[in-house]
C-alpha cells in the first residue's frame, strides 16, 4: 500500500501560498470535488487530481453575520465555474440577498499568524 | 414493514419533560434526564425496574448511556446512544421500535438532558467546522441557516414578514402552553426590528436558549394496550443524511426531510394532506418554512405563502408547533424529544387550550446539524390502525 507523504490539507496549502485556488477534481464522476479530502465521495474508486481554478464565480448564497462582539461580516458560498462551491466573503457587499448571482473573482489575504493565505472574494463591476 | 420495524408495531406509552427553562442553580444535564425518566415512566405506570432498553443522545455528555446507566443504578440490555445532532430523538425513536420488534428490549425510554442556559458562556458545544469554512467564521449554526434563507429569497421572493409570521404563529401556541418560555407578545414588526444576528434573520427567528429535558417510553403495541395512557402508535418512520457543512448541501432549498418524509409516509401509508397535527423542528424560523415545503404541505417555494396571515398559527391553515416550539416554548440545545412529546399529548387529547380537535395522526420532524440529519416520525391513536 502507498502511505500518502502529503495530506489534501497540506498540497491545498502550498498551492494557496503560491496565490492558487486549488481544488480536486474526480476523474470518475467527470466533476469537481470540494473540500480536498483521500477518498473520491463519487464512487471511492480512483485517486482524486488536483486542479488549479480561475479563480471566477457566482454569489450563490449569502449573509451579513452579526459576531457577539465586533463589526458585521459577510459569508458567502461562492459557485466556483469549475464547478463545485465553497464558503468564502465578499469584500464590498453587504450580505443582502440581492447580491446572490453577482460575479465574483478571488483574493488572497493573509491568514491568521502561521495559517495559510486565506482566499476572499471581490464583486465584479455590474456590467 | 420497512427494514425490520411494522406499522403500529410499537407505541409511545409514557411522556414527560423534565424541569424546563432556567433550572435551579447546580443542575446537572443527568439531573434533568433522570427526573424526566422517571416523570416519563410514572406517566406510564411503569418504573426503572422496567426499562431495559436505554436512548440517550446528549452534547454535554460523551457518553450518555453509560453515564446514565451509572446515575441511575440499571443495567439494561440494550443501549444506543447514535448522535445526529437533534434529529436524534427520532432516529433513537425509530431504533427503539427496531429493537422492540427484534426482541432485544421490552421497555425502551429515550432522553435527554440539557443546562445550556445555565451554563452559557462556560459550556460551549462542539461546532462541526471544518478547516476550509472556519477562516470565514461562520456563527454556526445560525449562518448556515441565514444562507439557506437568503438562497430561498432568491430563488422564491420569500420575505422577512413571512418568516416572522412563522415566529408569531409560534408565540401565538405558547401562550396557549402553560409550560412555554416566552409567552410575551410578538408582532411580526417585533420580529423584523429585533437585532439582526445574520441576516436576513433576527434573534427573533431563533430559538429560545433554555435548560431542559425530558423522556419517551415505547413498548410493543400488545403491551402498549395494558397500560394506563392511551397508547401513540408509530406508524412510520424514516432517516436522510445529506451533508454536514452548509457548503456541501446540495440544494440550499431542499432538504433530507423530502427523503426522510417520504419513508415515514410510505410505511404509514398516508400523506401530508392525512396529518391533523404537526410537529417540525424550529430551531430559525426559515427550518419550519422548509419543512413544510419538504413533507408536503405545500409546493416547493410557497412556504411563504403557506405561512402569511397567519397560516400556521391557531384557528390557521395548518396546526404546526402547537408547543410554541423551539421558538417560544422550550429549546434545551436540541428539540427533537419534545417534537414527540407535544405529537404524543395531542394524540392523546391532553392538551387543553390549544388541543386540535379529533386529532389522530400527527408528524414529528427533527433536524440536526444546519439542515443535516433529518429523521420523520408518523404517528396515530389506534383509530389509525
Amino acid at each position: 500500500m502507498t502511505r500518502i507523504e502529503q495530506s489534501p490539507r497540506a498540497v491545498w496549502e502550498a498551492h494557496a501560498r503560491d496565490g492558487r485556488l486549488a481544488y480536486q477534481w474526480s476523474p470518475d464522476a467527470g466533476r469537481a470535488v470540494w473540500q480536498p479530502r483521500v477518498v473520491c465521495p463519487f464512487g471511492g474508486a480512483a485517486p482524486l487530481e488536483w486542479r488549479v481554478s480561475a479563480g471566477r464565480g457566482v454569489i450563490h448564497a449569502i449573509t451579513l453575520t452579526h459576531p457577539a462582539k465586533g463589526e458585521p461580516y459577510t459569508v458567502a458560498l461562492i459557485d466556483i465555474d469549475e464547478g463545485y462551491r465553497m464558503m468564502s466573503k465578499v469584500e464590498g457587499a453587504s450580505g443582502d440577498a440581492s447580491e446572490i448571482g453577482r460575479r465574483v473573482q478571488v483574493r488572497f489575504v493573509d491568514g491568521d499568524a502561521e495559517e495559510a493565505p486565506v482566499p476572499v472574494f471581490d464583486l465584479e463591476p455590474l456590467r | 414493514m420497512s427494514g425490520g420495524t411494522t406499522r403500529g408495531g410499537t407505541a409511545i406509552v409514557g411522556v414527560a419533560e423534565s424541569d424546563l427553562g432556567k433550572v435551579a442553580e447546580g443542575m446537572t444535564p443527568q439531573d434533568l434526564m433522570a427526573q424526566g425518566i422517571v416523570r416519563a415512566l410514572a406517566d406510564a405506570g411503569l418504573t426503572l425496574a422496567d426499562v431495559d432498553g436505554l436512548f440517550l443522545a446528549a452534547s454535554q455528555l460523551r457518553m450518555p448511556t453509560v453515564n446514565m446507566c451509572e446515575y441511575l443504578g440499571i443495567a439494561p440490555r440494550y443501549m444506543d446512544s447514535s448522535f445526529t445532532g437533534g434529529s436524534s430523538f427520532e432516529a433513537l425513536a425509530a431504533h427503539a421500535a427496531l429493537a422492540l420488534e427484534a426482541g432485544a428490549c421490552d421497555v425502551a425510554v429515550i432522553a435527554y438532558g440539557s443546562t445550556q442556559r445555565s451554563q452559557r458562556g462556560r459550556f460551549t458545544p462542539q461546532r462541526d467546522l471544518n478547516e476550509y469554512d472556519a477562516p470565514f467564521r461562520p456563527r454556526l449554526p445560525i449562518t448556515g441557516y441565514a444562507l439557506a434563507a437568503s438562497r430561498h429569497m432568491a430563488e422564491f421572493g420569500t420575505r422577512r414578514e413571512d418568516l416572522a409570521e412563522i415566529a408569531v404563529a409560534a408565540r401565538l401556541w405558547a401562550k396557549k402552553n402553560p409550560a412555554a418560555f416566552d409567552r410575551r407578545d410578538l408582532a411580526v414588526e417585533d420580529v423584523l426590528n429585533a437585532p439582526m444576528i445574520s441576516t436576513p434573520l433576527t434573534v427573533r427567528d431563533c430559538c429560545l436558549v433554555t435548560d431542559g429535558g425530558g423522556a419517551v417510553v415505547m413498548v410493543r403495541a400488545d403491551r402498549a394496550r395494558s397500560l394506563r395512557q392511551k397508547p401513540v402508535y408509530l406508524l412510520g418512520h424514516g432517516e436522510a443524511q445529506q451533508h454536514h457543512a452548509i457548503t456541501n448541501m446540495p440544494d440550499l432549498t431542499v432538504t433530507g426531510a423530502r427523503a426522510s418524509g417520504a419513508q415515514a409516509y410510505a410505511m404509514a401509508g398516508l400523506s401530508a394532506r392525512d396529518m391533523d397535527v404537526v410537529q417540525l423542528y424550529d430551531a430559525f424560523t426559515i427550518t419550519t418554512l422548509l419543512f413544510l415545503e419538504d413533507l408536503g404541505f405545500c409546493p416547493k417555494g410557497e412556504g411563504g405563502a403557506f405561512v402569511r396571515d397567519g397560516g400556521i398559527a391557531p384557528g390557521g391553515r395548518l396546526p404546526v408547533n402547537t408547543s410554541g416550539g423551539g421558538l417560544s416554548y422550550c429549546h434545551p440545545g436540541m428539540f427533537g424529544l419534545f417534537l414527540m412529546i407535544e405529537a404524543t399529548r395531542q394524540l392523546r387529547g391532553t392538551c387543553g387550550d390549544r388541543q386540535v380537535p379529533g386529532a389522530e395522526t400527527a408528524i414529528a420532524h427533527g433536524n440536526g446539524g444546519v439542515l443535516a440529519a433529518q429523521a420523520t416520525l408518523v404517528l396515530g391513536t389506534e383509530a389509525t390502525l
